[in-house]
């Protein structure tokens, strides 16, 4: 993963896991970007989750964890996306550590 | 991952600024909730200001982690102890304290604040209870 990612013609630094080094610099470019580099095609769903996250973030200060994440995704957009299968149809590569980093948020705080 | 469960006790002990042992031991807590085991926290002497609502470090120059106290009910720790005389010894009330909900998977009912503050004979038996107990 390069240390930085090119968004709007700019050059934002990432950590070696290709997470957003300055939360404060994220634009949706960011998780557009960072999606055609996993070959992913972003849709309304895509956001939902990414905007959850980063509403989730702003409220807690943490990135939540998978399965707090699916249970807080199932409160509040419904029963039906609030399920693994659903989310990892989304994110292959992990619903919260690929949503967290396309949101611009850290490693989410207890993924092991 | 071990089939025995044990009694896992965070003892929180110091301010949560100034030093690193209060966001130290919240992210232990909720990296730690991923192993299922039974989980209570306790908050006594100056450890007590963790708990406290409004808090703003932005003078000090330090992130509020405090809404991430918020969470514990999320990551399933619901057992949340806070020792009345280190609050009275500070002045403080329980009203001084924010409140932390949980969502029992079971009945969908939600538990609107799990934050209890006991006395020190309780205090005496969460240890006594305890297998295991980190201190921060």
């Amino acid at each position: 993963m390069a240390d930085t990612i090119d968004v709007d013609g700019k050059h934002l630094a990432v950590d070696e896991e290709g997470y957003l080094a300055d939360l404060n610099e994220w634009v949706p470019g960011v998780a557009t970007v960072m999606a055609k580099q996993d070959n992913l095609e972003l849709t309304d769903d895509h956001w939902d989750i990414i905007n959850f996250l980063r509403a989730y973030y702003e409220e807690y200060q943490i990135a939540p964890a998978v399965r707090v994440l699916t249970k807080a995704v199932g409160k509040k957009l419904g029963a039906e996306k609030g399920n693994s299968k659903y989310l990892y149809s989304l994110f292959p590569y992990g619903p919260a550590k690929q949503a967290c980093r396309f949101a611009g948020l850290p490693k989410p705080t207890g993924c092991v | 991952m071990s089939e025995t469960i044990k009694k896992f006790l965070y003892l929180n002990r110091k301010a949560p600024y100034g030093t690193v042992y209060a966001w130290e031991s919240l992210e232990v807590v909720l990296i730690g909730a991923a192993f299922d085991q039974e989980v209570s926290l306790l908050f006594m002497d100056d450890g007590v200001y963790q708990l406290i609502k409004g808090q703003d470090p932005s003078g000090i120059g330090m992130k509020n982690f405090s809404p991430t106290y918020r969470t514990l009910g999320d990551y399933e720790v619901k057992s949340i102890f806070v020792d009345g005389e280190s609050l009275t010894a500070r002045g403080l009330m329980p009203d001084d304290l924010m409140r932390i909900a949980w969502d029992d998977p079971d009945t969908q009912e939600t538990v609107e604040n799990i934050v209890t503050v006991v006395d020190a004979p309780r205090v005496t038996a969460l240890m006594d209870a305890a297998d295991v107990v980190f201190s921060f």
